[in-house]
């Protein structure tokens, strides 16, 4: 048994660090949050360059046929820079739907312009109760046709086709199409669009059963999770550094325990959320028994820590947190938008509850 | 990144497995209520079958009679243990702390003459580091030791010691020099404890039980073939089996945990809340699913940790993490078994209505100490500010 990663994993994480050092510093991302969308062609196109449009999906799409892990790591390295844009909603949810539930057909037409770089997508899940729960979700089509509303849908904007989930199934639908309405919401995280998409008579083509949604929706769960646990530990990079610097009663703050014990905490909570993310990961690309569980367990800590670390760095820099010219409360919002999507920690306790407490097989043991 | 086990790892299981299902003792359920004096022949006999299969001390060098066992294998003989619910071993701290301690720094004639004797219970050891004014601040310990020819004259007094009524030998830190700063003037001494001098007494813990004592030392002669280490480098001798108890204690509890919270959620099958099993109570389900999570995040953590630790060879102060978490999150699950028993988890094994023989008001209890043993947690989180994140000291 080996936890660590191997060669061309540290590879794989330090040229995406480098990468995003380059190519997407803080002051970029400022940037693109003052625009209307946070899509940047220029960077997306350099993010395809280095193939991490592709970067799981199989070689004969144009991807890079990397593993779940792999895609973590890079994640971990785009939620440290704070990463603008529909990376996520395209490559990780879309991309990974496409890739899981659609006919080779419709793979040749849809995944490999994603792998490409050429195209950008998105899923619409949560209707208006805003519930991450398959029971509640209602959009029916009929006949080849959606009525009704989608909200909290990521980079709809930007979106060539959005991947909608209904009680039927899952379908594609193209941006362009007639009786689409697409709106902004006004979200905390300025850095990741949000919006409600409407239809009325829209065309719709069918991807697959909506039952086939649970594993890309296992790999986006996780993904999200690694993206968190980046600006976590950014989170913490910047405190320490602050706690180091800062001077008051002629001392760094960082000598005085109420400070340091927040940032032992703050790198306690971050350690084990990268633990529970990397094992969640490993156990969706080997489909371990536990695999659902991991996963749960993973989106709930990392719901609850990342929150967490986000308030104890606030506290930590005192007045200077409070400013807009701080990046922490950039990561803070990010986190509290990612916190919600795909499920809470409410949410993914229960669900944990029903894997476990329900289900007499306790999958522990075998884990 | 390769959660599966190796081929080595599954032989290993599958011969302590098989090992173990022939030997384990039917009958521990019987003693395991019964005070540790009473049960403490029954614990040493079956450390001395677990020696008598090579089983006693896995991780330690295949000459010193272990099976140089790597810490995923040594993880694995936990799980074992905990699987089959194994008694513990009588001879804890010689095993786990001391013993290696011993082998790294002692002399090929201290091996010779402890080690056997530690991994055949023969032995038992306890550990004299802590003192009525040196807790947390360890290195400020007054216990001193003078030169007189062949011997060092120990004289002072330790607090807390586990073991250290049954302890036939003690790992005990004196100060040899007063004069330098006061991590340089400490030295380690191995001390018989029926030497002429010393005197144990029993102190009372709050869960009501006499697990640890104090010990005074008046005139102690100790022979200086009996130093462990060089003089005045007792400090590193000292930490190197704190390193032990912070860094792979953990991978013993986890499967302990893991029962925990699995019979804790059988438990809630059978409770009955609001007219429906605690199982079905929304706000206990979520408690129960987050210290379940807690438990698996525990273990994935002390993984990490065991990869990094193979990797480069040493455990670091990352060994603070794991002390941190364990202790705090046996409080959290002790305190929720409270919470779904009700009026029945404050019942001691006295009573014949307690649940689990009175294990839960035990568990609650005895979790005080977890937080202060083996380094309190403002000790690690200092530890971590410090050594793992580089800010200033403190103190
Ligand atoms: C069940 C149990 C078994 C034990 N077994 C052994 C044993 O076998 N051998 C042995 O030698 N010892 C043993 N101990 C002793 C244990 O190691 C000490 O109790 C512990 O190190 C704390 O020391 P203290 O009790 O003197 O508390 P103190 O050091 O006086 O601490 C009191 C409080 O002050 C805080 N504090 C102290 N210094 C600092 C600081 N610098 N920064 C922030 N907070 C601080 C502590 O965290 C604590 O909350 C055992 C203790 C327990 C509870």
């Amino acid at each position: 048994m080996q936890f660590g990663l191997n060669e061309s994993q540290e590879f794989l994480r330090d040229s995406a660090r480098k990468f995003f050092a380059a190519e997407c510093p803080i002051a970029e991302v400022r940037r693109l949050m003052e625009t209307d969308t946070a899509f940047d062609a220029d960077l997306w196109s350099k993010l395809s360059e280095q193939g991490y449009t592709g970067i799981i999906f199989p070689e004969e799409f144009g991807g890079v046929g990397l593993g779940i892990v792999e895609l973590v790591l890079l994640m971990e390295e785009a939620g440290r820079a704070l990463l603008p844009g529909p990376f996520f909603s395209t490559v990780v949810f879309a991309g990974s739907l496409l890739d899981s539930l659609a006919t080779k057909e419709q793979r040749r037409k849809y995944l490999a312009p994603i792998c490409r770089g050429e195209a950008r997508s998105t899923v619409a899940f949560c209707e208006p109760q805003g519930s991450w729960d398959l029971a509640d979700v209602h959009l029916t089509a009929t006949n080849g046709k959606l009525n009704g509303e989608k909200l909290f849908v990521p980079d709809a904007a930007v979106a060539d086709w959005i991947l909608v989930a209904a009680r039927n199934g899952v379908f594609l639908v193209d941006s362009k199409a007639p009786g689409i309405g697409i709106e902004r919401m006004h979200g905390m995280d300025l850095t990741r669009r949000l919006y409600s998409v409407q239809f009325e008579g829209t065309p719709a083509e069918k991807l697959g059963e909506i039952a086939g949604l649970a594993r890309p929706r296992a790999i986006a769960t996780v993904a999200l999770a690694a993206e968190m646990v980046g600006g976590m530990q950014r989170t913490l990079d910047i405190t320490v550094e602050y706690a180091k610097t800062r001077k008051q009663f002629g001392k760094p703050i960082g000598m005085f325990q109420a400070v340091q014990h927040q940032c032992a905490d703050m790198y306690l909570e971050t350690e084990s959320a990268r633990s529970a993310v990397y094992y969640a990961a490993w156990a969706l690309q080997h489909n371990a028994p536990d695999a659902a569980a991991a996963v749960s367990i993973a989106k709930l800590y990392l719901s609850d820590a990342s929150r967490s670390v986000g308030n104890r760095g606030i506290q930590v820099h005192g007045g200077m947190g409070f400013t807009w010219e701080s990046d922490l409360h950039l990561y803070y919002r990010r986190a509290k938008a990612s916190e919600t999507a795909l499920g809470d920690a409410t949410f993914h306790r229960e669900r944990l509850a029903r894997l476990t407490i329900d289900a007499r097989a306790v999958s522990a043991e075998k884990a | 990144m390769d959660l599966n086990l190796t081929p080595g790892e599954v032989a290993f299981r599958d011969e302590f497995r098989a090992w173990l299902e022939a030997n384990v003792p039917k009958d521990w359920a019987e003693w395991r209520e019964k005070p540790l004096e009473e049960s403490f022949p029954y614990l040493r006999a079956w450390q001395r079958k677990l020696q008598e299969g090579g089983w006693a001390a896995v991780s330690w060098p295949k000459e010193y009679g272990g099976r140089g066992a790597t810490l995923m294998q040594q993880a694995i003989f936990w799980e074992e243990m905990a699987r089959l619910e194994a008694p513990p071993m009588a001879n804890a701290l010689g095993l786990g702390l001391i013993g290696p301690t011993i082998i790294a720094y002692g002399t090929d004639a201290q091996k010779k003459r402890f080690i056997p004797k530690i991994l055949s219970a023969q032995e038992i050891w306890c550990q004299g580091f802590s003192e009525p004014n040196a807790g947390s601040d360890l290195a400020a310990l007054q216990t001193e030791a003078r030169r007189d020819n062949g011997y060092y004259v120990v004289n002072g007094q330790k607090v807390w010691t586990s073991y250290g009524w049954v302890g036939d030998w003690c790992e005990l830190v004196v100060r040899t020099d007063p004069t330098v700063p006061k991590h340089k003037g400490l030295t380690v001494l191995l001390v018989d404890m029926k030497s002429p001098g010393v005197e144990v007494r029993p102190l009372r813990q709050m869960t009501g039980e006499s697990e640890f004592n104090e010990i005074f030392f008046r005139d102690v002669r100790v022979a200086v073939e009996n130093v462990l280490g060089k003089v005045n480098d007792g400090w590193n001798v000292a930490v190197s089996t704190l390193m032990h108890e912070r860094g792979a204690y953990g991978a013993r509890l986890i499967p302990i945990f893991k029962r925990n919270i699995n019979r804790l959620i059988e438990l809630s099958r059978k409770i009955q809340r609001h007219g429906q099993p605690a199982a079905q109570d929304p706000v206990l389900r979520q408690k129960l699913a987050q210290c379940y999570a807690e438990v698996e995040i525990m273990r994935l953590n002390q993984l990490r940790a065991f990869s990094r630790i193979t990797a480069t060879g040493a455990p670091g102060p990352e060994g603070s993490i794991q002390k941190l978490f364990w202790s705090e999150l046996n409080q959290r699950l002790q305190q929720l078994a409270q919470e779904m028993l009700g009026p029945y988890g404050q019942l001691l094994a006295s009573d014949p209505r307690a649940v689990d023989q009175g294990l839960w008001s035990y568990g609650y209890l005895r979790s005080r100490g977890n937080t202060i043993e083996a380094g309190t947690s403002e000790i690690q989180r200092n530890i971590i500010g410090h050594f793992v994140l580089g800010l200033p000291r403190s103190y």
